[in-house]
C-alpha cells in the first residue's frame, strides 16, 4: 500500500475535538456551522492507494477533495487521523522531515498551473531540484528530460505567460516530473482548460504514465475524466468519502443516492445501447480454420481470443489463446473441441446492463443480430474509454 | 457634583505637557547616548564624503560621460542624450559642485532607507505583530511635517549633512516598507504552496518566490523613495545640507530669482535623471 489515510478530520476555525465529537454523533456540516461557527474541510475520511494505480478523488466544489489532497503532504494540516506514505506516518514528522519527506516523495501539479512568471519554462521545470540542492548541470539535464517527455521540447527559453493554458500546464507537470518522485499529486490539473486541450492533456498523461513508474493522486471535478484516467475512484459530498470503487462498482452499484445522482447526471451510458459503443470485429476465425491459422490471426491482431464464424458468417463461440496453444501442443487440429461460449448482448440492449455481463468475463462480448450474425464486440477496456470520450 | 464637573473641566482646561515629554526625552537620549549617537553620526558623515569623493574625483565631463552610458545600457538611447544634455547644462550653470554634494547625500540616504526598509517590509509581511505596530509608526512618519522632525535631527546631530540624512531617510523610508511588504503579501499564494509543496524552506520561498515576485513593487519603492528624498533637498539645506538646497535657499532669502530657479532646475534635472533610469519603465 503506498498512501493509507485513516480516519482523517479537517475542521477550519473550530475547537476541533469539539466538532468531531458532534460529527461522530451525526451531525451534519451545515448544522456544525450554524451551531459552532466551525466549517468542516473532511469527515472521516479513510482510504488507500496503491502502488502504481491513478486514484482520482471526485466531488463538486466544495466537497473538500482538494483540503483531503493536500492532506497527504500535509499542505493542509489534518485536524486528526493518519496519513502513512510508504509506512511512514506523515503526521509524526516535524517541520524538517516533512520538508525532506516532501522532496523525496511528493510532485505535486496545481489547478492554475502555480508557475513562476519571473522564470523561463526551463526554470520553472527546474525549481524543485533547486530547492533539493542538485547541482546546474544535473538540474538542466533532467529537467530537459522532463520538458521532453511533455512535449515542450524548444520552448525552454520561452517565459509562462507565452504559452497558451495546455501548455502551461505541461510546463507544471514537467516541473513534477523533473524530481521524479514516487507520487504524483494533481490538483484538479486540467480544469481551467478547455475541452478539447482537455482531452489531449488526458491523453498525454496516460501515455506518460504508461512509462513512468508513478502513483498518481488525481483530483476532478469531472465524472468523464475520472472514468477516463482513474483505476479506481473515491466520490467525496461534504467532507466524507461517500464511495470508493472502480469504474463498474461506481456505475453500476451506487452505494447511495448523492453517487446515482451524480452517476446519472453526468453519464450517457442510460441511454447509450451496446450498438453505440460496440467495435467492429477487427478478425475473426471461420468454422473450417485449423488452430494454426487462429494462432497466426490472434498474434497479427494481438487478441487474446477470437470470435468462431459459421456459413454465412453465424456466430458460433470464442476460442481463447491459451486454448488454442494447448491444443497446438497436443497435436490436434480441429477448433470445435474449444470453442467456447460465452453472455451474449443484443444491438439495443442499454449499457446499464452491458456492465454487469461485462464484469463477469474475461473475454470481448459479441453483439449479434436477430439472425444470429455478429455485428460488433464489446471490449471491456474500450467502454469506459468510450462512454468517458465524446466519441458517442 | 458642582465640584466633579468643576475637576472635569479643570481636567479638560489643563494642557497635558505632550511638548515637555517630548523635549525631555530628547534631551535624555542626548544627555546620555551623546558616544553612540557620535559614532553613528560620524559613520553617516564617512559614507557621504566617501560617495562625493568619488563622485568628484574624475573631471565632470567624465562622470556625465559615465552617466549617459550606464543610461545607455538601462534604458536606450533616448535616455542616454537625455542625461547627457541635462547634466551638461547643471556643469555649464555652475552647479556642478552642490549637484555632487546632493547626489551624495541622495544616495547616503537612499541606500539607508532601502537598507532599513525591505528588511523591515518583509517582516512586517510575515509578522502580524510588527505589521500593527509599523503601522502607525508609517502613518505617523509620512504625514508629521517633516520641519518637525529638523530640530531634534539637529540636536542628535548637529548642523550639517548628517542631520540632513537622517531627516531625509525618515521622510523618504516608508514607500520601501509599505511597498516592499505590498509586494510580497500580492504574491500569488498558489506559488508560494507550489514552494512548500516541493519542500521549500523560509528562506528559499523568501528568495525564489516571495522576492522575485515583489520586485516590480519593490523596484517601485525604491524609486519613490528616491523622489522622496530629492524633494527633501531644499529642506535639509536649512539645517545645514550642502548642496543644491543652499542656493534655492539663498535666493529665497535674497530675492535673487535667477539663481532660485537655476538651482531649482539642477534639482528638477537630477530628479528627472534618477526616476528614469531607476524604475518606471516606459
Amino acid at each position: 500500500m503506498k498512501i493509507k489515510a485513516k480516519n482523517l478530520y479537517k475542521i477550519f476555525n473550530g475547537n476541533d475535538q469539539e466538532e468531531i465529537e458532534l460529527l461522530k454523533d451525526g451531525m451534519s456540516k451545515d448544522d456544525i456551522l450554524g451551531k459552532t461557527g466551525a466549517t468542516v474541510g473532511i469527515n472521516n475520511a479513510s482510504f488507500e492507494v496503491e502502488e502504481g494505480e491513478i486514484f482520482v478523488i471526485m466531488g463538486l466544489s466544495g466537497s473538500g477533495k482538494s483540503t483531503l489532497l493536500r492532506c497527504i503532504n500535509r499542505l493542509v494540516e489534518p485536524t486528526s487521523g493518519s496519513v502513512e506514505v510508504d509506512g511512514t506516518d506523515v503526521m509524526d514528522l516535524n517541520k524538517e522531515e516533512l520538508r525532506e519527506f516532501r522532496k523525496e516523495k511528493f510532485g505535486m501539479v496545481f489547478q492554475h498551473f502555480a508557475l513562476f512568471p519571473y522564470r523561463t519554462v526551463l526554470e520553472n521545470a527546474e525549481f524543485g531540484l533547486e530547492i533539493e540542492g542538485v547541482d546546474k548541470e544535473t538540474r538542466k539535464e533532467k529537467a530537459m528530460t522532463a520538458l521532453k517527455q511533455v512535449g515542450l521540447e524548444g520552448y525552454e527559453d520561452q517565459m509562462p505567460d507565452q504559452l497558451s493554458g495546455g501548455m502551461q500546464q505541461r510546463v507544471g507537470l514537467a516541473r513534477a516530473l523533473a524530481v521524479d518522485t514516487d507520487i504524483l499529486l494533481m490538483d484538479e490539473p486540467f480544469s481551467a482548460l478547455d475541452p478539447l486541450i482537455k482531452k489531449d492533456m488526458q491523453d498525454k498523461l496516460l501515455e506518460l504514465y504508461e512509462h513512468i513508474d508513478k502513483t498518481i493522486v488525481f483530483i476532478t471535478h469531472d465524472l468523464d475524466e475520472a472514468l477516463k484516467l482513474g483505476d479506481r475512484i473515491a466520490i467525496m459530498k461534504d467532507g466524507e468519502i461517500v464511495q470508493v470503487g472502480n469504474h463498474e462498482e461506481i456505475l453500476t452499484n451506487a452505494e447511495n443516492d448523492y453517487v446515482a445522482e451524480f452517476v446519472q447526471d453526468v453519464n450517457r451510458s442510460r441511454v447509450l445501447t451496446a450498438e453505440d459503443i460496440m467495435d467492429k470485429p477487427e478478425a475473426v476465425l471461420y468454422k473450417q480454420d485449423g488452430l494454426r491459422t487462429a494462432l497466426h490471426k490472434m498474434r497479427r491482431n494481438e487478441l487474446g481470443s477470437i470470435f468462431v464464424l459459421g456459413e454465412n458468417r453465424e456466430y458460433r463461440g470464442i476460442v481463447t489463446i491459451e486454448d488454442v496453444v494447448e491444443s497446438i501442443n497436443k497435436d490436434k487440429e480441429n477448433l470445435d473441441d474449444i470453442i467456447k461460449e460465452v453472455p451474449l448482448a443484443e444491438p439495443d440492449e442499454s449499457v446499464n446492463d452491458l456492465f454487469s455481463k461485462i464484469a463477469d468475463i474475461d473475454t470481448p462480448l459479441p453483439v449479434l443480430d436477430k439472425n444470429n450474425k455478429l455485428k460488433g464486440v464489446i471490449v471491456k477496456t474500450h467502454v469506459v474509454a468510450n462512454l468517458a470520450s465524446e466519441k458517442v | 457634583m458642582v465640584i466633579i464637573i468643576n475637576s472635569i473641566i479643570e481636567l479638560l482646561t489643563t494642557k497635558i505637557p505632550l511638548g515637555n515629554w517630548v523635549e525631555n526625552l530628547v534631551n535624555f537620549l542626548i544627555n546620555n547616548f551623546s558616544g553612540p549617537l557620535n559614532n553613528f553620526s560620524s559613520f553617516i558623515e564617512f559614507i557621504v564624503n566617501g560617495i562625493e569623493s568619488i563622485l568628484a574625483f574624475p573631471h565632470p565631463l567624465v562622470l556625465i560621460a559615465i552617466f549617459a552610458v550606464a543610461a545607455w545600457k538601462l534604458k536606450g538611447k533616448n535616455m542616454a542624450i537625455f542625461v547627457a544634455l541635462g547634466l551638461s547644462l547643471v556643469l555649464n550653470l555652475g552647479m556642478w559642485e552642490p549637484l555632487v554634494i546632493t547626489l551624495a547625500s541622495i544616495i547616503t540616504s537612499v541606500l539607508i532607507a532601502l537598507f532599513i526598509g525591505i528588511p523591515i517590509g518583509i517582516i512586517k509581511a510575515h509578522n502580524k505583530v510588527v505589521d500593527l505596530i509599523t503601522r502607525p509608526i508609517l502613518d505617523f512618519m509620512q504625514t508629521i511635517p517633516p520641519f518637525v522632525y529638523l530640530i531634534p535631527a539637529l540636536m542628535f546631530f548637529g548642523l550639517g549633512n548628517v542631520s540632513g540624512v537622517i531627516a531625509t531617510v525618515v521622510f523618504a523610508i516608508a514607500p520601501p516598507i509599505r511597498l516592499t511588504y505590498l509586494g510580497i503579501k500580492q504574491v500569488d499564494e498558489e506559488l508560494e504552496e507550489a514552494g512548500h509543496a516541493f519542500g521549500a524552506n523560509w528562506w528559499q520561498i523568501l528568495l525564489k518566490i516571495e522576492l522575485p515576485g515583489a520586485m516590480p513593487s519593490i523596484m517601485m519603492g525604491i524609486n519613490q523613495c528616491i523622489m522622496l528624498s530629492l524633494s527633501m533637498v531644499v529642506i535639509a539645506a536649512m539645517i545645514g545640507a550642502g548642496g543644491l538646497g543652499k542656493p534655492v535657499l539663498r535666493s529665497l532669502n535674497v530675492v535673487d530669482i535667477g539663481l532660485g530657479f537655476e538651482a531649482g532646475l539642477g534639482v528638477v534635472i537630477i530628479a528627472m535623471v534618477l526616476d528614469r533610469m531607476f524604475g518606471r519603465d516606459s
